[in-house]
Formats: C-alpha cells, structure tokens, sequence
C-alpha cells in the first residue's frame, strides 16, 4: 500500500461546494495525509523542515488546488519556491523525492471545450500545466496525468456527488497501485481512466 | 568645638533618618511618616538625644520648604495648568475654600479668635501630597477618574501654600498691636516704612524683575555655565538663584516661597528644567527630611498625654469633616460609583504643609505654644490614620457600595443565548471587541471600571459594570451557555482566579485569555488554557521588524525575521514551560521574574538561526554546485 500526501490549497475552502464534497470523500481514507496548507499556515510562514519530512515520508504527492490564473493559489506557489529546496528536492544531492509521483487535482470554471486551442483559453489544461510537470521531473519525480473538475460554476448537485466518488477512486487505485505504467502515460487526463 | 557639636548633630539626625525611613518604607508608611517617627525618637519625649536647638535647626530646614516650591513651580507648564484649569480651579478651589470656612467655623465654635479659627482652617485645608501620591502610585490609581481628581486638588493646594504663607502675618497683626511691631520689626525698618504705593510698586517690580530674568536672561547664564562642564558650578548657580531670590523677597517684605515659585513656574519651559530639577531635589530632599525630624522632635506629647480622648476626638473630627468635603464635591464634579469616595477617602487626612504653616505661625505669633502643639499632633496623627482609611474604603465601603451599584446593573444585561462574553474592556480588550463587532457578532461585556462602562455605553457597545470574579456576575452573564470567555483584563491575578473556576464549574466554556508574561502564560497553560496572547509581545517584535528595517533590512526580509521569531518563540515557550513545570521551585519573586525569562529565553535560543527559513531564496548553494560543474568539465 502507498503512502499519499494530499496538499490541498485553497483560500476560501468555506466558500467551495465541490472541494468540500472531494475532501471529505478522501481526507479519512487509509493511507492518506490531509495537509490543509491554508489552514496551517495563514500567515503564509511555511514550517519548511516540517513539510519536507512530510514529503519523504509519502510515495504519492497530489497538488490539490483551485485553479486561479492558470495557476496555483499563491500559497502553493510560495510551498514550492520555500519547500523543494536546492539539495533536498533538486541538485546534484537533491534526491529525497526521487521516484515519488505527483498528481495534480484542479477544479476549474471553464469546460474542457474552453481549455482548447479553440477555445477561448487558447491551450489544454496539460500545455498549462507544464510548468508543474516540469517541477516534478527536475525533481526526478513522475508526473501524472491530472484529475480535472471542469465547470466548476456549473456543475450539478449530483456531478459533483460523482466527482467525489471519482476522486476516491483515483486515490484508491493509486493507493494500491492498481494501474499500469503505460495506460498512466497514455492518459491525457486521470479521469479516463475511471470507468 | 563648634565643629564638633554641629557633626555630633548631624550625626544623630542623619542615623536617625537612615534607620527609621527604610524601616518606615519597609511598613508601608510614606517617608514622611518615617522622618516624623525619627524625630519622635530622638526627641526629648524617647531618647532625649535632641532638645532645644531643634527650633532652630527646624528654621533653617524649612528653606527645604522654599526648594520644594521652586520645583512644584518648574513641574507647572502653563499648557498643563490650562489644561486641567476645570478640576484645578475648580474642584482645587473649591476644596481649599468650602474646607477652610467649615473648619475655621468648627473651630470658632472651640472659643478660638476669628483670626486664630480662620488660620487653623488654612492650615487644616490642605491634606498630604507625599503620602496621597504614595498610595496612587502604589495602587496604580494616577491614571483613574478618582486619581487624576486627587492630583488636581492637590496640586492647586501646593499653589495655594504660597498666598498662605503671605496671608499668616496678616491675621498674626490682629492680635494686637503690640505683638505685630515685636514681629515685624525687621520689615518696619526697610521696606515696610514707605508709604504703601511705593511698597505696591516694589513688589511688582520685584516680581516683574523675576519674570523678565528668568523669560530672557537665565537661559544666556545658564548656558554660560554648562559651557564650563562643571557640574558643580552649576549646583552652586541653582543654589544662588533660589537663595538670591529668596533674600530678595524678604528684603521687600514679600514670602521668599513665593518668589521661588515664580521663578520655578518661570522656567519650567526652560531647556535647564530638568538639569535645575536634578540638581536641587537632593537638596530640597534632605532639608525637608531635616525638617520633618525637627517637627517629630518638636511634638509635645504632654498634650497627647494630659487628654488624649481630646486629641483623637479633633483628629476624627477633622477626618470627618474633610471627608464629607470631598465627597459632596466630589459628586459635584461628577465622580460615581465608589470614585466619589475613593477620592474623599485619599484627601481626608492633613498635610506636611501644615507643618511649615504651623511653625511659620507660631513665627509670626499667631498662635500660642499649647494651640501650637496641638495642632501639629492633630495633623501627625491624621496623617499616621489615612493608610487605614484606604484599607477602610477597600475592605468595607467599595464591597458595599459595589453590591449596590451590580445589583443595578444586573437588570440592564438582556440575556443571550450563547454569549461571547469579554471580561475587561480596556485597550486591550477595546480592540478584541472591536474586530469581533465589526465581524457581527454580540458579545457580552463585563468591566469593573464604570467609566469606560459609561463611556463605551453611550457608543452603543453592550457592556455593564460588574466584578467577573464574582460567581454571580458570570451566571448573569450567561457562562452556561457561553460559546466564548475572553479574559482580556488587566488584573491578571483576578484572570487566573476566574479560568480557575470556569474550568472547574464549566469545562465546557472555551477561554482566550491576555497574559502578562510568559509565567503568567505558564499559570493559564496550567490551568489547561490553551489560547494565551502576551499583551505585548507582538507589538514588540513589529518595532523590532521595524528596526530591522532602519539598520538595512528590504521590509520583506525583516517582516519575515520577526515572523519567523515569532514562529520560533512558540517552541521555546513549549519547552521553557516543560521546564517550569519541573521546577519545583517556581514562586519566583516578582522582581526577578523578568531577568529569569529573559535569561531563560536566550538560553533556549542560543543555539537559532534565523536564517533558516527561507534557505530556498538563497541561491547560494546552486552558485557553489554549478561553478562546481564547470570547474570539473574544464577538467
């Protein structure tokens, strides 16, 4: 069974009604760490030896986030400059997370026709996301195909019910390594492979 | 020999200071009350160590008295005067008049002359700026309703001591001819010869002289002689000053206290303030003390001893009398709920003023010996009782009236089903209320002083008067039910009293509470209170962040060192607390609470950087490994 580190960013936890539904179908499951960085940090003074124990103590790091900006919230930003420090997470003697994997979990207003080179945002989800996958491999970790909410103004009552039940289920396969490496690599988001 | 006799003096009166006013301090008497109690000692009635000759060393000792004036003068900015014009004037005035008239008619009633009665009111009037003082710093009152008032009075007495000091001979002449030539016979033979518009001309040339010389030419000598870096050259100028004008004034007939008030009062813009300030207290220190020893020596206890029921009836009656003063006025000025009292309680007894009047009087013959010593016995004793008068008002009159006052106030809380209750609402518990007002919510409020109970009140803040360590205030308040107590007084041993039960009757009821310290910290984290704020630790570190920022630091950067501090501090609290607990020895006496937690905390800390933090902005270590590349694929 591994090890899974959900650092969940999120400014006004109170005020999501899908992210409430995600957390709460995950946060007490077996085998998975709930770090609620705004929560435990509103000053924005990250306990950085802390975070990186965190960190080796867990094989699976899910980047759990609303996405402002085509970006993180600016906490989870300020964890990755102060946390994947030079010669911890990166650098000729930086291999403390070598081998691990990251998962990226966004909820997002737009639908996925609007993340297009059509679309009004111009670019897939994955194209803004590089800068993350990028991050994970220059920490030699590997990048997993992420787990996207679309609409998130729009979505249903029951969509969300789903996507809380979907969000479980991609945890758990994880979790006990369920999946093969190739349909991993295949995937262009996580949510295909839930059937 | 003379040399001898006069060190063999001083000798007596300087042991007998030095052993009586810290054993006086040590009971928690005034220094006053020692210097008095040493003179008794060495005086003909104990040890019989002094006899005669204190007369006269008591006429040269009250030059003290002039000193003092000189610096009650420098202490008066005109802008503070005008400031507190209302209660100075007003109250002061009215105290010193309405008291005067009451007890110069009482004592008219006792066969006294009318000059005589009218004297003994002046001198009875005033009550003691050193022991009133005293007891408002000790008890911490300078800055409360009652205080402030006590302060005005007293200060418009020690205005006052100056007309009285001219206004004695006046009514000493009324006793006949013969004795006003036998008194006044220096005055006779110089000034007082001229017919009177020339002496009026005199006098207020004199005065103007003063004023001109200290607005426009004292700051040119002055600075003259700081030039010189002589410190005693100084002293001596200040010396001269007070004594020039002094004989001055007496030449033409007018008081020499009088004069050096003036000067003081005109210098007390000057930029020499504080320097004339430094330099003449010792001196006016030690005369005044000197003083205060020859009046104990002086008091003749034969008159206590052939009526004491006599003696202690006028000091009650006059206690009584004085009190009931106050508090009418008191009431008039809008003093409330107990202040009223507490103000006429602080104000009842008499001053050491009275001292120098009395033997200024006995001077100018206004009273005989027997009325003399009398009175000097009747101010002694007065002032040996106001410490129980305090006591008094604590102990009896506050509870009472207190009971009175919540049982009032009692019916004015609505009730709420789930309070946010705040117990103190100063400035600290001011700005908690605020912020959690200003985010809806209505929380219930207790303070135990009603004037910010009556001023926060008519702001519309829910709030009522009323003593949170008692049990029955918290129930009325609704602690049941109470989401939240917020213990942000600042009467910490109280704070500790009302966790301690909450947490004993109500364990349920989540308490925030202001700390002192870190060892009053300690006692809430004992009493398992979690939430603690140090008041003013916080504001400490942002003027540190602050001087980070002036010795060079980006803000960020020093915002960042006193966040992390902070961080920092919360550990070392864990641990300095482990330690405390383990400390069997933990009643650590109050004055050296401080330097333990200083040196405990440095301790703690040693071995921090502070730097730590943001080691990931440092690039430092990705220089070193890629200059570390090239090097070796230049190899």
């Amino acid at each position: 069974m591994k090890k899974i580190l959900i650092l969940f960013a999120h400014p006004a936890f109170q005020k999501s009604r899908i992210n409430k539904k995600l957390i709460n179908a995950v946060k007490n499951l077996d085998g998975i760490t709930f770090n609620d960085l705004y929560e435990n940090y509103p000053d924005f003074f990250i306990d950085v030896k802390k975070e990186q124990r965190l960190l080796t103590q867990h094989d699976i790091i899910v980047w759990h986030h609303p996405f402002y900006w085509y970006n993180a919230p600016a906490l989870l930003k300020e964890w990755m400059d102060l946390v994947l420090e030079h010669g911890f997470a990166y650098g000729m003697h930086g291999r403390a997370l070598e081998g691990k994997s990251v998962l990226s979990v966004i909820s997002t207003g737009g639908s996925k026709v609007v993340y297009s080179s059509e679309g009004r945002n111009h670019y897939t989800m994955n194209q803004f996301l590089v800068p993350f996958r990028q991050s994970a491999n220059l920490c030699r970790m590997n990048y997993l195909p992420p787990y996207i909410v679309h609409g998130s103004h729009t979505v249903k009552n029951n969509e969300i019910e789903e996507h809380a039940l979907n969000y479980k289920k991609v945890l758990l396969l994880l979790r006990d390594n369920k999946l093969s490496k190739t349909d991993l690599e295949k995937a262009e988001y996580f949510n295909n492979l839930i059937d | 020999m003379y040399n001898e006799d006069f060190f063999f003096q001083a000798l007596i009166y300087l042991l007998a200071a030095v052993v009586s006013v810290p054993l006086a301090k040590k009971m928690g008497m005034v220094s006053v009350l020692g210097y008095l109690l040493a003179g008794v000692i060495i005086g003909p009635f104990v040890l019989g160590l002094v006899g005669q000759e204190a007369g006269e060393i008591m006429h040269f000792a009250e030059f003290g008295v002039v000193l003092m004036l000189f610096l009650i003068g420098l202490e008066l900015e005109p802008a503070l005067l005008w400031k507190m014009r209302r209660s100075i004037f007003g109250l002061g005035g009215l105290q010193v008049l309405l008291t005067t008239i009451v007890i110069s008619v009482v004592a008219s009633f006792f066969n006294f002359e009318w000059n005589k009665a009218i004297g003994i009111g002046l001198i009875l009037a005033l009550s003691s700026t050193a022991i009133v003082l005293q007891t408002l710093t000790e008890k911490g009152l300078l800055r409360n309703t009652a205080g402030r008032s006590a302060f005005s009075v007293l200060l418009f007495q020690d205005i006052s001591v100056v007309p009285f000091l001219a206004v004695i001979p006046l009514l000493a002449s009324f006793n006949g001819p013969a004795r006003l030539q036998e008194s006044q016979v220096g005055q006779l033979t110089g000034v007082a010869s001229l017919p009177g518009w020339v002496q009026l001309l005199i006098i207020i040339g004199a005065i103007g002289a003063i004023i001109f010389l200290g607005r426009f030419v004292a700051k040119y000598i002055f600075r003259y002689i700081a030039e010189t870096n002589l410190h005693e050259i100084f002293t001596a100028m200040a010396l001269l000053l007070v004594i020039g004008i002094a004989l001055a004034m007496s030449a033409i007939g007018l008081s020499p206290a009088l004069g050096t008030f003036i000067a003081g009062v005109v210098l007390a813009d000057s930029e020499y303030r504080h320097e004339l300030e430094t330099t003449i207290d010792p001196f006016k220190g030690l005369l005044l003390g000197l003083f205060f020893i020859s009046v104990g020596a002086s008091i003749n206890f034969m008159l206590f001893i052939e009526d004491p029921f006599k003696i202690l009836g006028l000091v009650i009656l006059l206690i009584i009398i004085k009190f009931l003063v106050l508090l009418v006025l008191g009431r008039f000025f809008r003093l409330k709920k107990g202040y009223e009292f507490l103000f006429a309680f602080l104000l009842a007894q008499s001053s050491e003023f009275a001292f120098v009047l009395v033997s200024f009087s006995q001077q100018s013959q206004l009273f005989e010996e027997k009325t003399a010593g009398q009175l000097l016995l009747v101010v002694a004793l007065s002032m040996a009782f106001s410490p129980l008068l305090i006591v008094l008002n604590e102990k009896v009159v506050s509870p009472i009236l207190e009971r009175w006052h919540n049982k009032l106030d009692y019916e004015e809380v609505e009730p709420e089903d789930n309070p946010i209750i705040i117990a103190g609402f100063g400035r600290f518990g001011l700005a908690v209320g605020r912020l959690l007002l200003a985010n809806n919510f209505k929380v219930t409020i207790i303070d135990s002083n009603p004037a910010n109970v009556e001023v926060l009140r008519k702001f519309g803040f829910k709030l009522y008067y009323g003593d949170v360590t008692r049990p029955q205030v918290l129930e009325k308040a609704g602690i049941a039910k109470a989401r939240l107590m917020i213990l942000s007084m600042a009467e910490y041993d109280n704070a500790l009293k009302v966790a301690s039960y909450i947490r004993e009757k109500y364990p349920n009821v989540r308490i925030l509470a202001r700390a002192k310290d870190i060892f009053h910290a300690f006692e809430f984290a004992k009493l398992n209170v979690k939430t603690v704020q140090r008041e003013v630790f916080n504001s400490g570190l942002e003027l540190g962040a602050k001087a980070l920022e002036h010795l060079g630091f980006n803000r960020y950067e020093a915002y960042r060192s006193a966040r992390f501090f902070k961080h920092h501090e919360e550990e070392v609290f864990m641990n300095l607390y482990e330690h405390w607990l383990e400390d069997k020895n933990r009643f650590i006496q109050e004055t050296r609470r401080f330097s333990e937690q200083v040196s405990e905390t440095l301790m703690a800390e040693r071995k921090f950087s502070i730097h730590d933090a943001d080691c990931a902005w440092d690039v430092e270590s990705i220089r070193e490994e890629e200059a570390g590349l090239t090097s070796e694929g230049e190899k």
